[in-house]
Order: structure tokens, then C-alpha cells, then sequence
């Protein structure tokens, strides 16, 4: 990183963000916040560990590690089952754990937010149960060529049970929604839109309003994908007044294996459960089951208890921090790393939506992603490369495969540099 | 331990950027179709198989410098070689690039230039890429018409 002369970790975000004039939320310490990721102090291969992998799954700040921990160590039992003190304390954390995710998500009420074990279970929650109850042969499902495979093949499988026809909104070559192609796919048969809010593989921030207001205009409900859009923004569920709306705890800085589904209780009372067992009845006997109200419904089995209150923590944690905060943050960040890549020969940034989170998707002339991810390894810098489960998308952009570096809360102008410096590394090798 | 050095040998990254053998046979009487999941890498092994001997051989398709370098070396190698020949290579080379025990120099003189990618070794995610194109042979060579993964 010599030479740059912005190679210190306190290259102050405030300069870069004072020439940005859409930025006046207060200078966001990173450096602080950085403290509070044990992970960021380890080494890679001998090197000082450069994270730029948030968008795949995002590292733990203490604050969640330690309220897992403290869930096994004080205050463990099993929930909604027990009448001693330990499983009634266990039972109040863990719904309070619901009401955090409900505000979080400004839902109407706790009923709508269901504890799955991530965004890919809801979806296919949805498509399996609200999909076979409502949806037949015909009827159209519209998603977007930016899906991740995980709000792409629950819908097939939806569609080699029941016949329903899926329609695919195509991206421009700044990888942005075409938001007229999408007008004219809804029509009559449409009963579903299933759309991303952030890309996950190029960035691509979609009008995710307009979306759901233009579905909305012909009675059709929206689910939406806010995987990569809630570690990055804060989300109103009733401004943006979406049917339904999955997201994952990992790359919320919280544990994996949880995850959340909230659901209009209109939309959510209509539709039968989705898996059987324990929990989620009012009473069973051989002939009948009686279902138990929502959210339970939805919640068979012993549900993931330290998860759900971990991931009240990492919202606790963004929280304070403050989402437009961590927003500014990564969008400075996004703007230098994006600057300081374009002067590397043969660089071609797939996705340069003019509304971008902080994910960076590239290939080099030179040199597979592969290769680059291995070399950059080397340096104890972690990027993903691949096809990031979205190779529908790969398609779009006539490449197998890409490199992706993305930011989180704790990345910083030095890991931009790092990944730059590594990446002339690579051109050296294959150059 | 860790080198570059030993997976991006010269060698690896001559056969990446100027693969041998690399195109279509027209006339290819076996084929086979390789994919690795993990990565999107995708080739097309095609050979003329003649009285059990390997006449020719050769490669398509979009890869890695390790997946590439792998392919262009086989297809070198396993011309002119009979199949048992062929088959007997890629056996050994699987086994040198996936067991745990490292090549003894005895091992390496065996592989004459495939020994090159023996680094993939201590690369767990990379050692697929480096036997795709030899999976891939081996379902041409057994006349298996369906795509190979690498999964």
C-alpha cells in the first residue's frame, strides 16, 4: 500500500464523506467498532486478517458472542413448555427476542414475525405452504434476474407441484431493473412478485418500492428478499408495506441458523403451517390436529433459542451504532474501493447501478476469480469468487464467475488498499 | 505450509494462458462434459479412441489457471497413450493430489510434467479444479455420455 499515502487505518472517512455532499449523518468510528470484532485481531497465513466476505455471511461483534454464551450459561431451557422459573425466564428473552425484530422491522405486531432458520427457509415457507394453498396451474410467479438461487428454485420446485409459470424481470448493463419490462409482465395472471432488495452477487440496489406499489395497483403481494438490504439500511416492513419479507441473522452480525419471515397476519392467518410437530398446536389427538395461533403455527419443534437471542443482540448492536450511520459508512467506503479498482488494467466491475450497497463484484482480463481468491488468500485477504449462487445473473453478464468484496461495518479505506495491492500482486503472477 | 510458489509453478502458468490441445476433434468418437459446481468451471474432453489407443485428444471450455493448466498437461500426456495407460495416470494422479501423505520424488518422476500440479495438494478448495479435466477424461474414456461434477 505504499505510495497511496492513505494507507493508515485512520484515514478519516469524515474527509472523503465531506466531499460527498448526500452525507450528514455524524463521522462513524470505525476504528472503535472494529474492537469489538474478535475475529478482525486473528491472522490469516501469517497476515493480519482483511475480511471483505460480509455479504456472504458477516462476522460477530462480542456483544452477540456473548449473549449466546449467556443464554447456555444462565439462562437456558426449553421455551413455551416449562412452568419452572428457568423456562419461563428462557420463554420471556426469547419472545422479547420477537418483539426486538418486530421494531426492528416496524411490524405491526409480534404474530407476523416468524423465527425460521434463515431467509431460504422462509422462502421456501412461503412457496410451500402460501404457494400450494393459493397459487395453480397458470398462474404467474414474476422474479428478477437478480435472485439469489435461493428465491429462484423454491418457486420451481413450487412449479413442478402445482404448474404456475415463472416470469423473469431482466437487468440493464449497469445490472438495474428494468423497471418497464417488469410493468408489462404483471398482468392478470400474475399472483406473486418475489423480488430482491439488494443483490447479492453486483450490489444493485432495486426500487423496491415502486415494485411493490406497481404489483400492489393490480392486487398482486410482494415477498421480498432483504438478505443484503437489513445489515445496511434500516427497512420499514409498513412504509414499504411488503406482503411478505425474509432476511437472515448471519449477515446481520448475528448467529446462523436463524432467520426471520415476517408475513401481512392477513396473508399468514389464511395459510395452512408448513411443517408439523410439537409447539405449534392447540391440541392433538389421533383423529385431529388443532393448530396453535400465529406465530407458533409456523414454529414446529424446539426453535433456535440462543439464535433468536443473539440475534436480538446484533440488532441491538447495529442499533447503537445506528443503521444511516453504518450506511454512510459503506458508502464512502464503496465509492474509494470502487475509485482505487478502476485503475487496475483489465478491471471490469460487473454492476454499476447508480443505487449500489457496498458489494463490489469484478473480473480481471488476466486471471479467473479463482485464482485471484486463492493469491489474495495468500495475503490473508477473503473475498468470495464464484458464481454467489446467482448464476442466472452470471449469464446476464456473459461470465462463469466473479471476485466480490464486501464491506461491512468494520471495514476500512486500509482494506480497500489491501485488496488493491493484492490485486496487483495477481497481475504480477499471470501479467 | 502455505507458498503461491508451489501451486502457480511456470509451468501451471504457461499451460493457463497458452493451453495445448485446446478446441474441437472433428473426429472425436468419445466426448465427455465436466462441471464443477463450486465454481462454474466447465469443459468438454474429446477423444479419438482407435484399437484402444488414445490417437488424439483435446479440450474446450472456461476455467481456472489451475482447471486449464490441468486440462492442457492432461491432453499432452494421454496422447498416444492406450486407455489402460490413461486410466492408470489419472488413478495415480488423483491419488498423489488427494491423499495425505505427500509425493515421494519417486512419485514425481512418474508424473513427469503433470508433477507440476502436485502444489493443489495443501489447497483443499483448489484440488478439484485441478481434477476436473481428468474426471472428465475418464468418463470420455469410459464412453459415459453424461455431464461429470466434480460434486
Amino acid at each position: 500500500m505504499a505510495g497511496t499515502g492513505l494507507a493508515d487505518w485512520g484515514t478519516p472517512m469524515t474527509q472523503l464523506a465531506s466531499t460527498m455532499k448526500t452525507l450528514q449523518t455524524p463521522p462513524f468510528d470505525v476504528l472503535r467498532a472494529r474492537e469489538d470484532f474478535p475475529i478482525l485481531k486473528t491472522m490469516a497465513h501469517g497476515k493480519p486478517l482483511v475480511f471483505l466476505d460480509s455479504a456472504a455471511s458477516a462476522q460477530k461483534p462480542r456483544q452477540v458472542i456473548e449473549a449466546v454464551a449467556h443464554v447456555y450459561e444462565a439462562e437456558y431451557a426449553n421455551v413455551h413448555r416449562g412452568v419452572y422459573e428457568l423456562s419461563e425466564k428462557t420463554t420471556a428473552t426469547f419472545e422479547n427476542s420477537r418483539e426486538k425484530v418486530r421494531a426492528f422491522l416496524n411490524a405491526r405486531e409480534n404474530r407476523e414475525i416468524i423465527f425460521v432458520r434463515g431467509a431460504t427457509e422462509g422462502i421456501n415457507l412461503v412457496a410451500q405452504t402460501y404457494g400450494r394453498r393459493f397459487l395453480k396451474e397458470g398462474d404467474e410467479i414474476i422474479l428478477s434476474v437478480l435472485e439469489h438461487h435461493s428465491n429462484i428454485v423454491p418457486w420451481q420446485m413450487l412449479r413442478d407441484m402445482t404448474g404456475v409459470v415463472l416470469r423473469v424481470v431482466p437487468v440493464n448493463e449497469a445490472g438495474e431493473i428494468e423497471v418497464e419490462a417488469y410493468e408489462k409482465l404483471l398482468n392478470t395472471r400474475t399472483r406473486l412478485v418475489a423480488m430482491t432488495q439488494i443483490s447479492n452477487a453486483i450490489g444493485t440496489i432495486t426500487p423496491i418500492q415502486k415494485i411493490i406499489r406497481l404489483a400492489h395497483e393490480k392486487g398482486i403481494p410482494v415477498l421480498v428478499d432483504g438478505c443484503q438490504a437489513v445489515p445496511h439500511q434500516k427497512v420499514d416492513v409498513q412504509a414499504l408495506d411488503c406482503d411478505f419479507y425474509v432476511f437472515s441473522g448471519h449477515k446481520l452480525y448475528g448467529p446462523s441458523g436463524i432467520g426471520v419471515l415476517y408475513g401481512k397476519a392477513e396473508h399468514l392467518e389464511a395459510m395452512p403451517p408448513y411443517q408439523g410437530g410439537g409447539d405449534m398446536i392447540r391440541s392433538v389427538t389421533f383423529e385431529k390436529t388443532d393448530y396453535g395461533p400465529l406465530p407458533h403455527k409456523f414454529e414446529a419443534g424446539t426453535p433456535h433459542i440462543a439464535g433468536a437471542i443473539g440475534l436480538s443482540a446484533a440488532i441491538d448492536y447495529v442499533e447503537a451504532l445506528g443503521l444511516s450511520a453504518i450506511k454512510a459508512h459503506e458508502q464512502s467506503l464503496l465509492h474509494y474501493a470502487t475509485e482505487r479498482l478502476s485503475t487496475i488494467e483489465g478491471l471490469r466491475i460487473i454492476g454499476t447501478a447508480a443505487e449500489k450497497s457496498s458489494i463490489l463484484s469484478f473480473t480481471l482480463a488476466a486471471a479467473h476469480p479463482h485464482d485471484m481468491g486463492t493469491i489474495l488468500d495468500g495475503d490473508g485477504i477473503a473475498i468470495r469468487t464464484g458464481h454467489h449462487c446467482a448464476q442466472p445473473l452470471m449469464d446476464r453478464f456473459g461470465v462463469p464467475a466473479t471476485a466480490r468484496a464486501s464491506f461491512g461495518l468494520y471495514n476500512t479505506t486500509k482494506d480497500a488498499d489491501a485488496l488493491v495491492a493484492g490485486l496487483h500482486k495477481v497481475l504480477e503472477m499471470f501479467g | 505450509m502455505f507458498d503461491l510458489k508451489d501451486l502457480y509453478q511456470e509451468v501451471i502458468i504457461d499451460h493457463s494462458k497458452r493451453p495445448r490441445h485446446f478446441g474441437k476433434l472433428a473426429e472425436a468418437n468419445r466426448e465427455a462434459e465436466g462441471f464443477n459446481p463450486l465454481c462454474g468451471d466447465q469443459l468438454t474432453v474429446e477423444l479419438i479412441v482407435e484399437d484402444g489407443l488414445v490417437k488424439d485428444a483435446a479440450f474446450e471450455g472456461a476455467g481456472c489457471a489451475i482447471s486449464t493448466a490441468s486440462a492442457s498437461l492432461m491432453t499432452d500426456m494421454v496422447r498416444g497413450k492406450t486407455e489402460a495407460e490413461a486410466q492408470e495416470i489419472f488413478h495415480r494422479f488423483q491419488d498423489l493430489v488427494t491423499r495425505k501423505d505427500p509425493p515421494t520424488e519417486d512419485d514425481l518422476l512418474k508424473l513427469e510434467k503433470l508433477a507440476a500440479l502436485t502444489g493443489v495438494r495443501v489447497f483443499p478448495s483448489r484440488v478439484k479444479c485441478a481434477t476436473l479435466a481428468w474426471h472428465t477424461l475418464a468418463a470420455a474414456l469410459s464412453g459415459q455420455e453424461k455431464t461429470v461434477k466434480t460434486e
